[in-house]
Order: C-alpha cells, then structure tokens, then sequence
C-alpha cells in the first residue's frame, strides 16, 4: 500500500510539474504567438483585400466584443480616410470551416472584397476559393447586407467549378459577416471616429 | 565497457544512425521530407526534445520510481515536444504551418522514448547528454539528406532555390508519399552496401 502511494505520488509531482512549465511558456509565447498568427495566416489575406491603403491594418486593429464572443476588426485607410473595416467569419466547407475575411466600407456599405485565410479544402479543387481571383471578385461591390448564395441555390454567386460545397462555405462567411456587420455597426462607427483622432 | 562522451556522440552519426541503422521514427521522415527546410526543421525540433529529455531523465534516473518510469519519461517528453511547438509557433511560424500534426507527434517518436528508456535512465548526465545530441544530428542530417535528394528530383529545387534549369521536367512522383518510401529503401540499401565493406 505503501509503495502504490509513493508512485502516486511520484506520477502526480511530474505531471504538476510539466503542467506549470507549460502554463508558464504559454503565458510569456501567447502575445507572440498571436501576432505571428496575424501576420502569417490573416495578413495575406487582409493585405490582398486592402490592396492600397495607406495604413496597416494589422497594426490598426481593435476588439470589438460581440455577445459573448471577442472579435478582431482591422481597418483600412483609403484616400486619407478610415472608413473600411475587415473582419473574419467561418462558414462550413467539404473539408472543415473555411475561414474569410470580409472588407466592409463603412460609409457605403459596400464589400470591398473578400479573402480566404484557412481552409483544408481539396487541393487544386476547393482551395480555388482562396487561389482564383475571378472567384472572389464576385462578391466585391456588393453590398454586405445582402443574402449571397450560390447560383444551385438560386442566388447569383457563380460558384468554382466541382466545388459547389467550398462555394457554399464561403457564401455562408460573407452572409454571416453581413449579420453581425449590421449587428455591430454603430460600435464600430464610434471605433473608427475615435482613431480617426 | 565505458565509452567517452565523444563516441556516445560519434555512434548517433553513424553508427547508429536512427532512419537508417536502427530504422526507427520512420513517420516523420517519411512524411516531412519534401524538402530540405522541413526536414531540417523537424530534425532540430526532435534534437531539442532529445537533448532535453535525456539530460533531464538522466538527472533523475535515481528518483524516478521503476514502475512507473514510463509515465514519467512520456510526462518529462511530452512538456518539451509541447515547449518546441510554442516556441515553433512564436518565432517560426512559416516552419509550424508546414510541419503542422508532425511537431506534436515527437511524443510518440519512439527514438526519443528509446534513448530515455535505453540509455538516460542508466547512464550519467554528460554521456546522456552526448547521446541525445549526437542521435538527435544524426537524424536531423537523415532527413536533410532525403529531404534534399527528394526536393531535388521531385520538384527540381534545393532549400527553396531552382538548381536546374527551366527545361528540367520535375519528377513529381519523389515528393509524395510513395516516393518517401522509394527514396527512403534506395537510402537503406546504399548505407548496408557501404557498411559491409
């Protein structure tokens, strides 16, 4: 009995300790770590889609808490002036969500543009969403508070070729930007007003 | 019996060089080696979790109880397989996004369970720690070098870098899986006819 206790407790010191050091290096990457995700996974994206600003947009982002959920918003200057707003939604696609980002310009409330970030869609198939330009350029100039769809389901999105499902995905992301763009938009117009300084 | 630490370093590049002559933790090299980059990459990742969980568990070989040191010794791997994937992650993450799944399946890479288990748990700190590092080069140098044979052939490249001119035809059978396996036996029996002599 004895000895069944000193493995207990031997097995119950290691694994404390390994979960200490790990919460430790967690705490002091975590900061890094985000900004590197920003950097690597949303900047292609955010810079394809804010092509011509005069800002940074991935400097130039804030949170903006969205029922329970915390939501980034980067935003983009054009012609001296803040008033596009770029943020990420996930919509279902045949392989997992397919993460986009969407360009909203606060004045009009037009889409800028759309980009893919993350997906695992077929290669060479669905990963078209993120790789034809022809594709995404649908969706810029819409306005976002439309319901976008593809044309097999009577909407006017002309989808890639062999990928009807990953279109969907997409189309969802942008349909559900729309939601929450209209949910947040007095929020977000008092966020601009106030970096515009 | 006793060997110095510069033969427990010298035999992990030779000797007993992991694919090859022990032919073991044939996953990530069979799966990462497209290019030399990422096999480089994963290399020096499991070196790090080698050298550390060697120096470690032969540190405390004398406290570890014996019936439960496998526990502990997956413990004591697994905190520094998920130390390397923070750190990937903040400082290298172009590297992370490629070796994804790979980084933290070191865990159940059995050189590293092998070397604790075969050699830290019995052996000083110096010697393990020669071991660790002389196995863990010996392995990075592996997938080097199958990363660099398959980059070549299979997409005419070297570290990133075109090395034959624009009429070469990439022979895109040595980047996917089954050219892993062919490059990988041509290797192996290379090494045998050289080792017999």
């Amino acid at each position: 009995m004895r000895d069944m206790f000193k493995l207990f407790i031997a097995v119950v010191i290691f694994s404390g300790l390994s979960g200490g050091v790990l919460a430790a290096i967690k705490n002091a990457t975590q900061d890094r770590i985000e900004y590197q995700q920003l950097v690597f996974v949303k900047g292609p994206a955010i810079n394809l889609i804010m092509e011509g600003c005069t800002n940074d947009p991935l400097q130039d982002r804030f949170k903006i808490m969205d029922q329970d959920k915390e939501r980034d918003f980067f935003v983009g200057e054009f012609d001296g002036k803040k008033n596009v707003v770029a943020f990420e939604t996930y919509g279902k696609g045949y392989g997992g969500d397919i993460g986009v980002i969407t360009a909203v310009n606060l004045d009009t409330d037009e889409i800028i543009g759309v980009a893919v970030t993350t997906h695992s869609e077929t290669p060479g198939v669905g990963s078209k969403a993120k790789t034809d330009p022809d594709f995404r350029r649908q969706y810029g100039g819409q306005p976002i508070t439309d319901i976008f769809k593809v044309k097999a389901d009577g909407g006017k999105i002309d989808a890639i070729s062999g990928a009807t499902i990953s279109s969907r995905g997409v189309s969802a992301a942008v349909v559900q930007s729309g939601e929450i763009y209209k949910r947040l938009k007095d929020d977000l117009k008092n966020k601009m007003k106030a970096s515009q300084g | 019996m006793a060997k110095t630490a510069v033969q427990e370093f010298t035999k992990g590049l030779w000797a007993e060089i992991p694919p090859f002559r022990l032919v073991l933790g044939l996953c990530p090299v069979l799966a990462v080696t497209t290019g030399v980059e990422n096999g480089i990459g994963m290399g020096v990742a499991t070196t790090f979790v080698l050298v550390c969980s060697n120096v470690l568990i032969s540190l405390l070989r004398n406290v570890i109880p014996k019936k439960v040191r496998i526990a502990c010794f997956i413990a004591v791997i697994a905190t520094f397989v998920t130390v390397v994937e923070l750190l990937m992650q903040a400082f290298a993450y172009p590297l992370f996004l490629k070796l994804g799944i790979f980084i933290p399946l070191i865990v159940v890479n059995c050189i590293v369970l092998g070397r604790a288990e075969a050699f830290a748990a019995k052996n000083k700190v110096i010697p393990s720690f020669a071991d660790g590092l002389g196995i863990g080069l010996g392995f990075t140098l592996s997938l080097g070098a199958l990363g660099g044979i398959r980059e070549i052939l299979g997409s005419g490249m070297f570290y990133g870098m075109p090395v034959f001119g624009p009429s070469f035809q990439p022979f895109g059978f040595m980047v996917q899986a089954p050219g892993a396996f062919v490059c990988l036996g041509l290797m192996l029996c290379v090494m045998n006819m050289l080792g017999k002599k």
